[in-house]
């Protein structure tokens, strides 16, 4: 069964033919009273939800905008083995979006018959990739891990950048309670994300013999409504594969989505 | 047909005061095909209960062998409780590589390990699948030893496992 390979805890988002684990932020709290306070996070890589049992997800990339849009610089960063973790001081009222993202390009192609590899963003592309390369296959992985923690009332979040998929939820992240509906939509590329299959798990998943995933799909709009069972943390995942990369010279392209809500008691 | 020639073959062998030690326990056991975008095979242990749930002899276990992955075995959370947890694998004749989807076939003699030093009573066949990013099922099938007559019993699973058939033959 866990088959993820131990070199695919170690490197974020192996874009192999096999599945990595669930990669998940999983936020100490994402309710705050107004005067802020302190939130830990974990970063990590593993398929029981939310377990840090498998590996760490690097933080390199995160981003964490106030609810001015300012970038909000993490604290005590720390990897470990099995997680990553970071403190966040939140003083400011309104939503805090904390997101680990990448857009690279995958390159994999044959020098003297012996498999070669590459990574990197689309601008390293000329120097990484050696110019008329045997066997060259090109892909471009867009990946976007999130959470989203609230001081005081949630305030409506800033749109992303526009590449991949992103959620701009119509039901604010921070305002999720058990037995209610939420409306969330999903933007690829800054468009409606019609069409796409979205798997919410409750987490705990160890302690369930079934692990009991929700699925949905995208309707034109790019929209989903979730009616959370219980209250609980939940992970939720959105992925395509499409020929749709944006990088120059590349046509392959898979995308993913990975989010951690809340869902409060009534 | 052949098998109910051998049950009649070892049978007369029985009743003809021969010291055929011909009986045995067989075992089927399905796993099923299943819907999901992201399949793993399955982690099974399959073990002989006691009435107090001890596990009286150990018949087959299953796991991604390539690579250190016996971390996930504790996920046979009944096995694991039961006995797993003391099992130093990989063992001989015990544990082997995941299996693929379909019907495994499991043969063990009564006359040799692990069934030889089965004492009479009643016991039941328990086989336990638990997969990666997929759910854990339990399925028991109970017979009495030793084995009189020729029987056949089964239980099914309703995600994890499929059919799970038990032929005892004297």
């Amino acid at each position: 069964m866990k088959t993820s390979l131990v070199v695919a805890l170690c490197a974020l988002f192996i874009p192999a033919a096999s599945q990595a684990a669930r990669p998940w932020l999983l936020p100490s709290q994402t309710v705050l009273a107004r005067s802020g306070g302190w939130v830990a996070v974990d970063a990590a890589m593993a398929d029981d939800l939310f377990s840090v049992n498998q590996g760490a997800m690097p933080v390199d990339t995160l981003v964490v905008s106030g609810p001015d849009g300012q970038a909000v610089t993490a604290q005590n960063v720390t990897k470990s083995r099995s997680r990553s973790t970071f403190d966040l001081e939140l003083r400011q009222a309104g939503t805090y979006r904390i997101a680990v993202a990448e857009d690279a390009v995958m390159a994999r192609w044959e020098e003297d018959g012996k498999p070669k590899r590459w990574r990197g963003s689309a601008a390293e592309m000329a120097t990484g990739i050696p110019a008329g390369a045997a066997k060259l296959e090109v892909e471009q992985t867009q990946r976007r891990v999130e959470t989203f923690v609230s001081v005081g009332t949630p305030t409506e979040l800033k749109p992303g950048a526009g590449a991949g998929i992103e959620l701009a939820p119509i039901q604010h992240p921070n305002d999720l309670y058990a037995r209610e509906t939420a409306k969330f939509r999903f933007l690829l590329d800054g468009k409606a994300a019609k069409d796409l299959d979205v798997e919410v798990i409750a987490g705990g998943t160890r302690y369930r013999d079934s692990p009991g995933e929700m699925t949905f799909k995208t309707d034109k709009n790019g929209e989903v409504s979730i009616t959370w069972p219980a209250a609980g943390m939940y992970w939720l995942e959105v992925s395509l594969q499409d020929e749709g990369a944006t990088a120059p010279g590349v046509k392959k392209r898979r995308a993913s989505y990975a989010g951690t809500f809340e869902v409060l008691t009534q | 047909m052949f098998r109910n020639f051998l049950v009649a073959l070892s049978l007369a062998m029985v009743t003809g005061g021969g010291t055929a030690t011909a009986a045995d326990l067989s075992l089927r056991v399905e796993i099923p095909q299943l819907p999901v975008a992201e399949y793993h095979r399955p982690y099974v242990a399959i073990w002989i209960e006691g009435p107090d749930q001890t596990i009286a002899a150990n018949l087959a276990v299953w796991y991604q062998v390539r690579g250190d992955h016996t971390k996930w075995l504790p996920d046979l959370r009944q096995w694991w409780r039961r006995g797993g947890r003391d099992l130093k694998v990989p063992v001989d004749g015990l544990t082997g590589a995941t299996r693929p989807v379909g019907q495994q076939l499991l043969k063990f003699d009564a006359a040799q390990a692990p069934l030889a030093s089965l004492k009479p009573g009643q016991y039941a066949v328990v086989v336990e699948a638990v997969r990666e990013v997929g759910g854990r099922e339990a399925v028991r099938v109970p017979f009495e030893w030793p084995i009189k007559k020729a029987s056949s019993a089964n239980a099914a699973g309703t995600k994890e496992l499929g059919a799970v058939v038990l032929t005892l033959n004297p």
